[in-house]
């Protein structure tokens, strides 16, 4: 039996040949070294993430996340639900939490979930990965297993919006967390504590329905890593990733610059810190290779 | 409520405090303006949160419901976290932008109002996101052959994507959803009509 057990919740971006399948691997592997089992929720629905807004009200949005809820209760009964999106954790725990304070909203919800016989108890605890590895397995047991310590990385800690407000991860600011910085540093890396743009926004999806806006905002996020001397940004988030990743062609030729900045997640870090592959660690998935990442799973 | 505080609630305000998600909490706001300050793209709101939370208490329905601001939101939840009387500024804004597109209300051509539109739409059809099909369906947004030019654009990014195996041509056929999306679909069909039967009481 795997020491940690959780519902997992993986989202539309982690599936096979989407956005983020690259971060899916790399948390499989990761698991495997943590020791974490992950039980997918049963027919998973989209949650319809932070955008939906324009198509669905309050009600079939808060539906949406009630019938995971719902389905994560009846198959993984007792096991807390984890997330690694972003969106896909806020939107459940936002839904999880206006159930519990508002009886109507439950209500009216179960009236919809019973069109397909499912029902919401809404007693389950909704968690992002993060806080599986700070709360539950902790920095110290984590840097136990270290095999290749990140030795001379320097990694710009780009935490974002929805990992990071409005919930959080307990004890730590909205303005600046550290918890990233902290990870990086157990991992042997070296943490940028002067990156300034930690926390902003990259335009989540305006990205792509305002492209013009939120490509003002990525080129600040890189921009401030080269400043600060980085070799590559780490994110927990996926729309983070690609959104700070893949557009940097675009960029480079309205801003003139000559952006070539790799962006990892925190368990591709792990990964590699804990002696695997390139691989396994889902660095085939980089649209920018992460140079120095690859030459220490490498060594 | 006493009645000297209800003669200061004109019929929008309740219409909001009733309609729209949160929109109990407008009538809250101190006008600091953190928010405005705060907001990732504040310099593209014509009127950002505090204002139009004032235009509400004044009763500019119109101004507010055809207003492109609200559709300036990013969801980052920064106003959220650093307004000092704890107004869920975003769910403000997307229940006021849900609002004004369901009276018909929004701006035309609204880029966001349009994306969320059709990211619904692409999610609900089979219950999960088919990516691939989202990104071909903004760039073909105007048309034909502004879209093959869109896509010639962007073809790089698309075959960058493919190269690391994060996008799938597979997904045109077909592509990842849940097992009966006509179960979820009735699912969310009942929570619109309690929803709307609720909205379309309103007044009556």
């Amino acid at each position: 039996m795997a020491k940690y057990e959780y519902s997992y919740y993986p989202g539309c971006s982690s599936q096979k040949g989407a956005s983020g399948s690259n971060l899916q691997r790399s948390v499989d592997t990761m698991c495997e070294e943590l020791d974490v089992k992950l039980n997918q929720i049963p027919d998973w629905n989209c949650c319809s993430a932070s955008i939906g807004y324009g198509g669905g009200g309050v009600l079939p949005r808060m539906t949406l996340s009630a019938r995971n809820i719902a389905l994560s209760e009846q198959h993984n009964a007792g096991q807390d639900i984890v997330a690694t999106c972003a969106a896909c954790w806020l939107a459940t725990k936002e839904a999880s939490e206006r159930f519990s304070h508002d009886s109507d909203l439950m209500a009216d919800t179960n009236k919809a979930l019973a069109e397909a016989g499912l029902k919401l108890e809404n007693k389950t605890r909704i968690r992002h990965m993060v806080e599986v590895l700070i709360e539950d397995i902790g920095y110290e047991q984590i840097g136990s297993g270290v095999k290749k310590p990140l030795e001379g990385l320097k990694v710009a800690g780009y935490v974002g919006c929805q990992t990071n407000r409005p919930f959080g991860i307990d004890g730590e600011s909205f303005e600046n967390p550290m918890y990233l910085d902290k990870l990086v540093d157990t991992l042997g890396g070296e943490s940028i504590k002067t990156y300034e743009k930690k926390v902003q926004c990259c335009g989540g999806a305006l990205a792509f329905s305002e492209p013009v806006k939120s490509q003002e905002m990525i080129h600040g996020i890189i921009e401030a890593a080269y400043d600060n001397g980085a070799d590559v940004i780490a994110t927990p988030c996926p729309l983070c990733q690609a959104n700070v990743e893949i557009y940097q062609d675009e960029i480079n030729a309205k801003y003139g610059s000559k952006f070539n900045m790799p962006v990892v997640y925190y368990s591709q870090l792990i990964d590699v810190a804990y002696g695997r592959n390139a691989k396994d660690a889902s660095l085939d998935g980089q649209v920018i290779k992460a140079k120095k990442l690859e030459e220490i799973a490498g060594k | 409520m006493s009645s000297m505080v209800e003669k200061y609630r004109n019929n929008f305000l309740k219409e909001v405090e009733a309609n729209v998600e949160e929109g109990e909490w407008v009538k809250m706001c101190m006008q600091c303006g953190v928010c405005a300050g705060s907001c990732p793209l504040g310099k593209h709101w014509d009127h950002p949160p505090q204002e139009i939370f004032m235009m509400i208490r004044a009763g500019k329905r119109d101004e507010v419901l055809t207003s492109d601001s609200m559709w300036m939101c990013t969801s980052c939840y920064n106003c959220i976290v650093r307004c000092p009387r704890e107004l869920p500024i975003t769910h403000i804004m997307h229940g006021l932008a849900n609002y004004a597109k369901r009276l018909g209300l929004a701006p035309k051509a609204q880029p966001t109002a349009w994306f969320s539109q059709v990211f619904w739409d692409n999610m609900m059809k089979k219950g999960r996101v088919n990516e691939l099909k989202l990104g071909l369906s903004l760039y073909f947004k105007d048309g034909f052959v502004s879209g093959i030019k869109e896509s010639l654009k962007h073809q790089k990014l698309g075959m960058n994507m493919m190269k690391a195996k994060r996008m799938s041509p597979m997904e045109l056929f077909g592509g990842h959803g849940v097992k009966n999306a006509g179960d979820l679909q009735k699912i969310i069909k009942k929570a619109q009509e309690i929803e709307n039967a609720r909205i379309e009481s309103y007044g009556k």
